[in-house]
């Protein structure tokens, strides 16, 4: 467990168990706005920064809560610390691009109830990552689950123009394809090790 | 969460309504395709499926009695965060609760029962019903999708599970010589189960729709 090298925490976080398709963690995000490709490149970059700041911010919290003896505060902290970052990001974006604000829709909000964060910050915490550890553990997330997005954008974009039977449009579509990225996905097991 | 709204505009649904919808007409699973992350990550056995089923059903009924009697108390600005800190403190209980029932159950859903906190579609009934609705009509609101989540992930479960281990509930119900379908039991088979159900989900209602 400590020999982990921070590239090894990266790696393994972002392919080797990518958090959407090997934890399922983010489903709903991956289904929600993996619609088109540029909304769903900004969405991943929103979250990776959002699962960033909010892994910092654990690490700390983890630290004073085992100095007061309190662990069963951990969850209800990690949340609010991470609805905190969320209403933050959702202002700069406002403020930034109303255009794309407008395109994340309902989403943006929801990032808070987006499981790949909080896991973030839970797993970080299990697995008793260092302090850059924990860094290269949330990049590592951000980037797996910002790949996962982007790839399955890219696939849904060109399944528009294909012929696809009444039954199985929509979602059932989408979680035969996310299906067999996953399966793809397991090819990277063993890498590293 | 929109079909909801309609249902909350039509001249008072019955309570029995409240509590048939959330089962079939509305299954949170396989209707409004709501909580996704603990459907498809913990039901690669029946028995996991059940116990997270039932953890999420007694946090979903329990955050929306509390949510309902408090609905005129929460300001309208911090309503989200209120919900999510009453979800989050029926969380931590529960979490403590099934770590002392059984220790291996609690090692084998691992995160997962924190993440409940994060489940989409506890937020969404309090939300969509709870903060408008009295208190009876949210506990049995929330009974009904409760129980219909339980019904869905043990679908799931147990589909997994037999094709995937030979087994149901850990008795072997195939002999020895069936070739299990280790795929099924890995993240992808929880993705084409899903799609499994849902396909045949839409297939009947497309069929009622032409008949």
């Amino acid at each position: 467990m400590k020999s982990e090298s921070l590239w090894y925490i990266f790696i393994n976080a972002s392919l080797i168990n990518n958090f959407v398709l090997a934890y399922f963690l983010g489903i709903c995000p991956f289904l929600g706005v993996s619609g088109k490709m540029e909304t769903a490149t900004k969405m991943g970059a929103a979250v990776t920064f959002v699962m960033i700041i909010s892994s910092v911010c654990a690490y700390g919290i983890h630290a004073l809560l085992v100095a007061i003896n309190a662990p069963f505060l951990q969850l209800i902290s990690y949340i609010v610390v991470i609805a905190a970052t969320v209403q933050l990001v959702e202002m700069v974006i406002k403020k930034m691009s109303p255009a794309l604000f407008r395109s994340l829709g309902i989403f943006l909000p929801l990032i808070t109830t987006n499981c790949a964060i909080l896991a973030v910050a839970l797993f970080q915490t299990a697995k008793g990552y260092s302090f850059f550890g924990s860094l290269a553990f949330a990049l590592g997330a951000g980037v797996g689950f910002t790949l996962a997005l982007i790839l399955m954008a890219g696939i849904r974009e060109q399944l528009d123009f294909a012929d696809v039977p009444k039954v199985v449009k929509g979602t059932v579509i989408t979680l035969l394809v996310a299906g067999i990225l996953s399966l793809t996905f397991m090819g990277f097991s063993g890498l590293g090790s | 969460m929109t079909p909801t709204k309609t249902t909350d505009l039509k001249a008072g649904p019955s309570s029995t309504d409240e509590f048939i919808k959330g089962l079939w007409r509305e299954n949170p699973v396989f209707v409004q395709v709501l909580g996704m992350c603990p459907v498809l990550a913990v039901s690669n056995s029946a028995i996991n499926a059940l116990a997270m089923g039932l953890a999420t059903a007694f946090v979903l009924i329990m955050s929306n009695i509390l949510v309902s009697s408090l609905r005129n108390f929460i300001p309208k600005q911090v309503r989200i965060a209120s919900y999510i800190l009453i979800i989050a403190t029926f969380v931590t209980m529960v979490d403590y609760a099934i770590q002392a029932i059984s220790v291996d159950l609690h090692k084998n859903l691992g995160a997962f029962i924190s993440l409940i906190v994060v489940n989409c579609l506890i937020l969404s009934r309090a939300e969509a019903f709870a903060s408008k609705n009295t208190i009876g009509k949210s506990a049995l609101d929330a009974l009904g999708m409760g129980l219909g989540f339980v019904f869905a992930l043990f679908c799931l479960g147990a589909v997994r599970e037999i094709l995937g281990n030979g087994s149901i509930f850990g008795f072997m119900i195939f002999p020895e010589s069936f070739q299990e379908w280790i795929i099924m039991i890995l993240p992808a088979g929880g993705f084409f189960t899903l799609a499994l159900w849902l396909f045949l989900f839409n297939n009947y209602k497309l069929k009622k729709a032409k008949a």
